[in-house]
């Protein structure tokens, strides 16, 4: 397939500290132990795309993530790192590495995507809509949908939540609406051109954009390189291309425009018929809407960190490579477990970590070479490598990241804790994200 | 019915007790005027379709989906629709179907009829609700079902709209029925109509949806493809709805739209969509053309000329090439009916004349070598020879001297005639009846005069066309000409190049400016305050440049209406424009600007006069005079105390608006109060004045000259300035 892959991994995230540090940049933030890009490296490996570029953010990032990669995915891709500054947005990304692209058709994914919908079927469905940009949808889990029944009253007060709100063709294969970044909150606002040549547009609020996009090459650097204010691709470019896909002036340099028309009117004259006159269109936008039974998600909160490290190890199991034991957890086999001490379901506990006696884990996922005390009770969360709990710890809701030292009876709830952060005895905390200054 | 009632009390069943025998609403009267002038003089309901009048087709089909009891309201020619009817086969037939009339004589919309008919009392459960135009062969059955069944779950569900897939030209935005396009919003699960827009406003480019809809439902369509046959399955409530709210006059302009915004009743309103059956209301010229090919086509089956469904029907026999033909057609043998036409009965067409796509009524002749396209010629009409009529519509009676060209789009009403060799240029309407015109400029055009010059009896009067010739071609019955598509097909070339160079603007990627324009269009009701003053402001500017006193108030007055304020904001907003306009008479110091600004009111003095009815206006005068001084023209303030005064010389403020602006601000903070120091002198001045009383300001000399002022001064204050009075003389 001549598709070149631009992976846009990002770099240093806000939203995500204090998960994210200088030694871990977002790219590697572990899910189920291992670097979240790894799962989009191999769910493009798995549809045969192995020319990738990757795109960080921050030299130092480059270097770590280039020497992950070389070492990880050595003769099975075909991998470059490119740097962007810190802070760029996902359009400026593209364009620092555009014009190294040669393939016919680009795809573009987001490195935070945790998904198992293949990136070939996306491209597959751009190649035979012949479209200018294909984006992936997913269904949206249905979130709390007693309360939207359960109380009418409370319907009106609430505010509709930030969702994706995109409108498709009767065989929803075309796209034809997208809400634009800051239009999200507002009210739906269709183009009644794009309406009327169509006749009809399925507006969905449920859908997710899981940032995974298939470009045409010259109409990405075309567009890219005429709208230089555009930053962002997701909120910017690709609502760009929608609205304007019955003309757009950026994309018909190559066709006369009066050639066209002349064709159109001559057509119209031979047939004589006003209904038979549509407008062209001048380029496709096209979805592909992954199945429902998919999962798809995106790293781009704490939230979702937990959400993601629950899933892979939970009902997307498939994902993590692991192979689980009929408990549905993995212990791997130089893991050493006290007397009494028990790992319960959609748990792994990695190489080399040891658990002291009547521990007890569930729903979590314990990295490499943890020294687990006695008496420990670990709840939904997720421990990196290297950490070190004291007896009688209770640790619930949060994530605990490389070789953090959690003295005797710590109790944390919902809390972060960022890489080497020592939390004394007896302490307590609730709702709280430590790290060192 | 005597039957039914027998058998009733046989059942106790809730079900049974529930069923009524299914009702019908049939207005017979579409409270529009786009088939003028023909229904001056006969109501549309009677006028005929492919040779039957349109109430047939709409009785039938009622009767043919199982109505029991339809009501014809009829309201315009009340007497010709009932006298039709009571000659006609629907009184005292055989069977279950009973027709009623409803008259009402002072009805104009919709709304009025289904008011009356509310008043009526008669409708008991569900009902359908038709206008005498819809022509349909649709099967009710899954309809009224599901209208049922929602009604069951949810007793909100008042309304089964009938919709029809169709698309609109992206051309012209107007159906083959010559309607014009409709966005609807439909939930795809449930049919619930979430949006309606009918009156299309095409120069704004995107259509907005309230950011509510998707928090209920998560995913639902938006057509433009479909089409609103009129035909809705009613429960009771929607009587009772258009009781409540008295503004509703139009059906879907009002009453759907009124549903859908206003959620806070929760009426629901559902769509069901006609898949091959036919379904369709003659609305104008248009669809008059159309519908009446879909009944040569048979598209109507059973509803077509040669079932004998309708009890007057003559026996009508189809030819191989699709053409209709009475019996008793005399017809030379060297003339040609081409393909799908009508010929009547007892009709004589000569010589060489050719007729094609065309409907011909009953006793008419035509000559020789006449020519007859896509025209609608009703009965006894008269065509001598070598006339041409292309795409007409000829009512009965009318005479075509020889030689008569009708272009497309031609309308000749009853008995009109026509003198030779006259050209009728296309679209125009021509009636024996004069044109009903708000303008007195109604001219009197004897046809013959206008023409050639060949003397003849005069004819009738030519009706101007309502929407200018630029409206006339959409619901004409002529095809729409080349050199409009070609123009249409170019401007929507230009549109979409603008739209992408509007839309290519916005730096943030938001759509500014589109947002803005569309909430325009959306909160025009919502203009605020300050609007109206620039509006007010910009008159008075024309009325600075010289346009007439009488035209600026007539303007203002239309300001007022339309932004609704009251005469109070006019006064205010007028005044604050004067005080700007001395304010722009370059003054150097402060006698300057009281000269100028004294200058300005003396001359406008009328003008505000006009405003200060009653001693509120004066008041809000007074108190725009304060905010001008305190925030808008600090300029003024020094001036305010003998600006006032000088207002009372004038005569422009009476001393109670004074005295009660004073008494106001009395209450209020010392700040606010700087400007009635600056006044109290002349305020004293005023009271002794007219009360010949001394009346303090000061809180310290409130006093007992009050009760006799209050005597005096009483009966001109209305109740709200008597109880601050009152607090004064405490």
């Amino acid at each position: 397939m001549d598709f070149q892959v631009v992976v846009l991994a990002g770099g240093s995230s806000k939203k995500l500290a204090p998960l994210v540090s200088k030694e871990i940049p977002k790219p590697l933030v572990p899910v189920a132990n291992r670097p979240v890009l790894s799962y989009v490296l191999e769910l493009l490996e798995a549809s045969n795309l192995k020319d990738l570029i990757v795109v960080v953010e921050g030299e130092d990032t480059a270097l770590r993530v280039g020497g992950w990669i070389s070492s990880a995915y050595v003769d099975r891709l075909h991998v470059e790192v490119a740097a962007v500054p810190e802070d760029s947005g996902t359009a400026d990304a593209l364009r620092a590495v555009v014009h190294h692209l040669t393939a016919q058709d680009i795809l573009v994914v987001s490195g935070d995507l945790v998904s198992d919908v293949p990136p070939g079927a996306v491209a597959a469905t751009h190649r035979r809509l012949d479209a200018a940009v294909t984006a992936l949808l997913c269904c949206t889990p249905v979130s709390v949908p007693s309360e939207a029944g359960s109380s009418g009253g409370k319907d009106k007060a609430r505010k509709p939540s930030r969702v994706n709100i995109v409108g498709l063709d009767h065989t929803r294969q075309y796209l034809l609406h997208v809400a634009a970044g800051g239009e999200v909150e507002k009210d739906i606002k269709v183009q009644k051109s794009i309406l009327q040549s169509n006749g009809q547009i399925e507006i969905r609020a449920d859908l997710m954009d899981a940032h995974m996009y298939a470009f045409k090459r010259a109409i990405l650097q075309e567009v890219l390189d005429k709208k230089e204010i555009y930053h962002n691709i997701r909120h910017e470019i690709f609502p760009y291309l929608v609205r304007t896909q019955l003309k757009s002036e950026v994309l018909n340099n190559g066709i006369s425009k009066g050639e066209e028309r002349h064709s159109g009117i001559t057509y119209l004259q031979n047939t004589l018929d006003p209904t038979c006159a549509v407008l062209d269109r001048t380029h496709a936008c096209c979805a592909y809407i992954a199945n429902k039974s998919k999962y798809c998600s995106r790293l781009n909160s704490i939230q979702a960190f937990f959400d993601i490290n629950r899933d892979v190890v939970g009902e997307a199991a498939h994902l993590s490579g692991y192979s689980f034991s009929t408990q549905n957890n993995f212990v791997h086999v130089s893991a050493e477990l006290g007397s009494k001490t028990t790992v319960g379901p959609h748990c792994v506990l990695d190489e080399g970590s040891k658990l002291g006696d009547k521990c007890s884990v569930k729903r979590s996922v314990i990295g490499r070479h943890c020294r687990i005390g006695s008496n420990v009770k670990i709840v939904n969360s997720v421990v990196m490598n290297h950490v070190t709990i004291e007896d009688g710890c209770l640790i619930q809701g949060s994530v605990i990241c490389n070789n953090v030292q959690l003295q005797e009876r710590v109790v944390l709830k919902d809390c972060q804790v960022g890489a080497g952060y020592v939390i004394t005895t007896g302490s307590e905390y609730k709702n709280e994200s430590l790290a060192k200054k | 019915m005597a039957q039914k009632k027998s058998q009733r009390p046989s059942s106790d069943d809730p079900e049974e007790l529930a069923r009524t025998p299914l009702q019908a609403v049939l207005l017979a009267d579409s409270f529009a005027q786009k088939f003028r002038p023909i229904t001056l003089e006969r109501p549309k309901v009677l006028l005929p379709l492919v040779n039957s009048p349109m109430i047939e087709y709409a009785l039938s089909w009622l009767e043919s989906v199982g109505v029991e009891e339809a009501f014809v309201f009829c309201c315009a020619h009340s007497q010709q629709v009932k006298s039709y009817l009571n000659n006609s086969q629907w009184k005292n037939q055989p069977g279950p179907f009973s027709v009623t009339t409803i008259e009402s004589h002072d009805a104009i919309s919709a709304g009025d009829a289904l008011r009356v008919i509310y008043n009526h009392g008669v409708i008991r459960g569900d009902f359908i609700l038709i206008s005498g135009d819809t022509v349909s062969n649709m099967s009710l059955a899954q309809a009224l079902h599901e209208h049922k069944e929602r009604r069951k779950k949810d007793p909100l569900a008042v309304m089964t709209m009938v919709i029809k897939h169709s698309k609109s030209s992206t051309l012209t935005h107007q159906t083959r029925l010559g309607n014009d396009e409709i966005y609807m919003a439909i939930d795809p699960e449930t049919k619930e109509l979430l949006y309606y827009e009918d009156k299309v406003d095409n120069s704004q480019r995107l259509i907005s949806l309230d950011k509510m809809l998707h928090v209920d439902h998560p995913a639902f369509n938006l057509h433009n493809d479909k089409q609103d046959c009129y035909i809705d399955i009613c429960s009771p409530e929607v009587l009772s709805l258009f009781t409540d709210n008295f503004d509703y006059q139009h059906l879907r302009r009002h009453f759907v739209k009124g549903l859908l915004v206003d959620d806070i009743m929760g009426y629901k309103i559902y769509t069901h969509e006609v898949q091959s059956s036919y379904a369709a209301r003659v609305d104008n010229f248009r669809s008059y053309d159309t519908i009446s090919k879909d009944i040569l086509q048979r598209w109507t089956y059973p509803f077509v000329p040669d079932v004998q469904y309708f009890g007057n029907c003559l026996q009508i026999r189809l030819d191989r090439r699709g053409n209709y033909r009475a019996p008793e057609v005399v017809q030379s043998r060297t003339s040609l009916i081409d393909s799908l036409t009508l010929i009547g009965d007892a009709t004589t067409i000569g010589d060489h004349t050719v007729i094609s796509n065309s409907v011909i009524g009953q006793g008419c002749t035509i000559g020789d070598n006449v020519i007859i396209k896509g025209s609608y010629i009703w009965d006894n009409v008269t065509i001598e020879d070598g006339c041409k009529l292309s795409h007409a519509l000829v009512c009965d009676g009318v005479h075509l001297r020889a030689g008569v060209v009708l272009e497309p789009g031609v309308i000749l009403s009853f008995k009109v005639e026509v003198g030779q060799q006259i050209v009728v240029p296309a679209y125009s309407k021509v009636s024996l009846l004069p044109q009903p015109s708000k303008q007195d400029s109604d001219e009197e055009l004897e046809y013959a005069d206008a023409s050639t010059g060949v003397v003849e009896s005069p004819s009738g009067y030519i009706w101007s066309c309502e929407g200018g010739i630029e409206d006339e071609w959409r619901y004409s019955i002529a095809p729409i000409p080349v050199e409009k598509i070609s123009e249409f097909f170019e401007n929507a070339y230009a549109d979409v190049d603008v739209l992408d160079q509007d839309l290519s603007i916005p730096a943030s990627g938001e759509l500014l400016h589109d947002s803005e324009s569309t909430g325009l269009g959306e909160g025009e009701d919502y203009k605020d305050s300050a609007d109206f003053e620039k509006e007010v402001e910009a008159t008075f500017q024309r009325a600075l440049a010289g346009v007439d006193q009488d035209i600026v108030i007539l303007e203002i007055n239309s300001l007022r209406l339309s932004y609704n304020m009251s005469h109070a904001d006019c006064a205010g907003a007028l005044f604050y424009s004067i005080m700007k306009a001395a304010l722009l008479v370059p003054c150097s110091s402060k006698n300057e600007l009281y000269t100028s600004s004294m200058k300005e009111i003396v001359k406008w003095k009328n003008l505000l006069k006009h405003y200060l009815k009653t001693v509120d206006e004066e008041i809000e005068v007074i108190l725009k005079f304060e905010e001008i001084c305190l925030e808008t023209a600090r300029e003024f303030s020094p001036l305010f105390g003998n600006i006032l005064s000088c207002l009372y010389d004038k005569e422009v403020l009476s001393e109670d608006a004074i005295l009660s602006w004073a008494q106001e601000k009395e209450g209020a903070d010392e700040s606010d109060k700087i400007l009635l120091k600056q006044s109290e002198q002349f305020i004293k001045v005023c009271i002794t004045k007219f009360g010949q009383l001394f009346f303090p300001i000061n809180a310290s000399l409130k006093t007992k000259f009050g009760q006799l002022f209050l005597f005096r001064w009483g009966f001109f204050f209305q109740m709200k300035y008597v109880r601050p009075f009152f607090y004064l003389l405490e």
